[in-house]
């Protein structure tokens, strides 16, 4: 599970022995986050990321715990709760604060992490489990975000899950069948507030599962590194304690700055005012949007305003949303470039920048009116997307020529590698 | 090396699909422009608003949220509830707990006889939220002209740019004839179909130019004791300002908690960041 140079661990405490061979929880976390677990030396700040989804993830779990506390999840009194917990419980303000930035906090940071995996080639064997992991995990984060949206009862809470819940009934022949029975009613009500609360607090914890394999998986080959170079020798590498213990600790104070300063001064900034009016289902809002780590994927789905054959256009909507991302776990196999980090491959990096480009259109258009021009707009974007995943990664995997790769991350980080060339020769 | 070339089907299919509902968009768009509409002409953003509660170091400007609660008690709560809102808080805005009980006792709340257990009305008590005007939304329907005017606590986050759009709405009400947006285009004449309906009143800071409302404002619609301006300007922010507190009472101690905060976590950051220069010293990297 690791490179035959790692540190061992070796207690010299006697309690510490003893639990040793009773437990070894202390040499597990030492091989797995201390000084036992070599990671390559030339690491940027994106690698800083996956530890700040880490403590999102906590952050959401604790925060969430302490709100069910004082949350009732019955549609007569849920926004009154919510305001119980904003007026009169002890710090709630801040908790409901923190909890709802959160989520946009923990999304901002998984979408920088994924964009990494994208640009340094992360997702390429021998990785493939990790990032297969990883969009197991994406998805069960959207699912939790949705229904936790739900909760306050709001009006884009009841108008949110109306319509997500409704793409359900796009399936043929099941599908409205299919969506009364996962809102337990013909629109979401008492029976479905209950279950996506039940849900919502299951689900984290699912997460957290998950994230244990895929550090599990990511600790089988180890880290990759912006180079893309695979580890060597022991010169590539340093302990992950307490070379990336301090560089992920103030990464982490940079990162509880930026969170920080939402929660306290602008709260809401990433909320939509209509979910402060209680929900009503006799009233339309103007404008039904999703939460902004939605929007790229509401575009796409949004997309679709055409009958193709026989398939309407709202399934074709929903078939590409979710299209759009399980596209993400054929990706290790669509882009069979033997290069993994974008840094060498020229005509990559261009295609790269477009998606980011088109990833941004898409956004912006996702939150935005259902009018043109964005509809237009957003469906040269979703063309784009499909094409750049399916059809341009092959090709350009197929007709690119890599730039020379360094010989090793101790070539790329000190110019030469005396030792591997030795090594090599011999 | 099936999927080499499914691949490529699945995304031509996905692809194709959307841009020929890009070309049926296209083609819809030219043969049939979108008309504007009345609305999308003549619907005004919020003015520009400042109170003492906005930016980073924001307060509340006790003396004017205090100008505002009275507006609310003269005005407003003929007609709109502040359910989330209980006696108790006023304490926050500078009133004794003395004073708090005497301005409960001159509120009637609903309460029950203790004699017969009938249903009567009692003084109010610090404890009791503030009451609602209408016995329910049927009651409020019937005496507003078929809309029912929505509870106030947290109407300055329920809408976009909320304090400015209140001041805004309270300012905003105007006379039809002859009104011209910015751009000097003239709403009747160009749509002498959107014409005020009977009950309604005109006002283009409100989504669709007319509500149910009537002007409830005016200049010295309200007295105050230690003689405030009292003109219509006046009046609609101190009613906006009361309107931020009551959607967010916690405003104040959220910004100071934040501070602490953020100064915590720059000496922390700072002392980490040393740390860390410290370790990878003699590293390259
Ligand atoms: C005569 C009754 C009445 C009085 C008095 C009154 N309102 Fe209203 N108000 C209404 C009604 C009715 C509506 C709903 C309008 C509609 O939806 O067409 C409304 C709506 C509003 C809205 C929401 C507009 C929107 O965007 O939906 C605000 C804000 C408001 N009132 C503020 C006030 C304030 C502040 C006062 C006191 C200065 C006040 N009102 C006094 C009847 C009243
Ligand atoms: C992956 C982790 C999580 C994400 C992304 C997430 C997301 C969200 C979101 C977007 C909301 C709505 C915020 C609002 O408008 O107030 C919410 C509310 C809520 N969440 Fe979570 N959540 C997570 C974990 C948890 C956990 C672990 C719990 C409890 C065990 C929890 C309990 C709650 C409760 C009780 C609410 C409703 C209270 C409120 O609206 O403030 N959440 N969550």
């Amino acid at each position: 599970m690791s490179f035959p140079w790692a540190n061992h661990y070796n207690p010299t405490n006697p309690l510490m022995k003893w639990m040793d061979e009773k437990l070894p929880l202390p040499r597990l976390v030492y091989n797995a986050i201390g000084a036992g677990y070599p990671v390559p030396r030339n690491l940027n700040y994106f690698w800083n990321f996956g530890v700040l989804a880490g403590f999102c993830l906590v952050l959401q779990i604790v925060t969430g715990v302490v709100l069910a506390m004082h949350y009732a999840p019955n549609s007569t009194v849920a926004f009154a709760s919510t305001e119980h917990i904003m007026r009169d419980v002890n710090w709630g303000w801040m908790l409901r604060y923190a909890h709802a930035n959160g989520a946009s906090a923990f999304f901002a940071v998984i979408y920088v992490h994924i964009f990494r995996g994208f640009f340094y080639g992360s997702y390429k064997a021998p990785r493939e489990m990790v990032w297969l992991l990883g969009v197991v995990i994406f998805l069960l984060m959207m699912a939790t975000g949705f229904m936790g949206y739900v909760l306050p009862w709001g009006q884009m809470s009841f108008w949110g899950a109306k319509v997500i819940t409704g793409l359900f009934g796009a399936i043929p022949v099941v599908g409205e069948g299919l969506q009364h029975w996962l809102l337990g009613g013909f629109a979401p009500d008492d029976a479905a507030l209950n279950r996506f609360f039940s849900l919502h607090f299951l689900l984290p914890f699912v997460i957290a599962g998950v994230v244990i394999l895929h550090i599990w998986a990511l600790h089988i080959p180890g880290s990759s590194n912006p180079t893309g170079v695979e580890v060597k020798s022991e010169s590539d590498t340093v302990p992950f304690h307490p070379y990336y213990t301090a560089k992920d600790g103030w990464g982490l104070g940079v990162f509880l700055i930026i969170y920080c300063t939402v929660v306290f001064f602008m709260p809401n900034q990433f909320g939509h005012p209509d979910n402060y009016i209680p929900a009503n289902p006799l009233s339309t809002p103007a404008h039904i949007v999703p939460e902004w780590y939605f929007w790229p994927f509401y575009a796409i789905l949004r997309a679709f305003t055409f009958d193709i054959f026989f398939i309407p256009a709202k399934l074709m909507g929903v078939m590409a949303m979710f299209g759009a991302i399980l596209v993400w776990f054929f990706l290790p196999w669509l882009d069979n470039s033997p290069v993994r980090s974008g840094k060498y491959r020229p005509m990559f990096k261009w295609f790269f920048g477009a998606l980011i480009v088109d990833m941004a259109v898409l956004f912006y258009c996702g939150g935005a009116p259902a009018e043109e021009p964005y509809v237009m707009i957003s469906q040269i974007a979703t063309a784009y997307y499909f094409l750049h995943f399916l059809v341009l990664l092959p090709l350009i995997a197929a007709m690119e020529r890599p730039k020379p790769l360094p010989f090793s991350i101790t070539e790329a980080v000190l110019g030469a590698d005396d030792a591997a060339k030795l090594a090599a020769k011999s | 090396m099936m999927y080499r070339l499914i691949a490529p089907v699945i995304g031509l299919f996905f692809a194709l699909s959307v841009l020929a509902a890009f070309v049926s968009g296209a083609y819809n768009a030219i043969t049939e422009p979108a008309q504007p509409t009345a609305e999308k002409l003549f619907h005004r953003a919020p003015k520009e608003l400042k109170l003492q509660s906005d930016g980073w170091a924001g307060t509340f400007d006790r003396p004017q949220v205090q100008r505002g609660y009275q507006i609310y008690k003269e005005v407003c709560k003929a007609c709109h509830s502040l359910k989330y809102v209980a006696f108790r808080d006023l304490e926050e805005l500078g009133y004794t707990p003395d004073q708090v009980k005497a301005e409960a006792a001159s509120w009637q709340v609903p309460g029950i006889d203790p004699n017969t257990g009938e249903a009567n009305m009692r003084p109010g008590l610090p404890t009791d939220y503030f009451p609602s005007p209408f016995a329910n939304d049927t009651a409020a329907r019937a005496a507003n002209n078929n809309a029912v005017p929505p509870d106030l606590s947290l109407m300055a986050k329920a809408r976009h740019e909320g304090p400015a759009y209140i001041y805004s709405l309270m300012t905003g009400f105007a006379s039809q004839d002859g009104y011209k947006n910015d751009k000097g285009q003239e709403l009747l004449k160009l749509f002498p179909d959107a014409k005020t309906p009977q009950g309604l009143h005109f006002n283009p800071y409100f989504a669709n130019l007319n509500l149910a409302m009537p002007p409830p404002l005016a200049n010295g619609t309200v007295t105050f004791a230690d003689g405030s301006p009292n003109d219509l300007d006046s009046e609609a922010k101190d009613v906006a300002a009361f309107l931020v507190w009551t959607a967010e009472p916690n405003l104040e101690k959220r910004h100071q908690t934040g501070w602490w905060f953020i100064l915590f976590l720059f000496f922390a950051t700072g002392l980490g960041y040393c740390a860390y220069r410290n370790v990878w010293a003699d590293k390259k990297h």
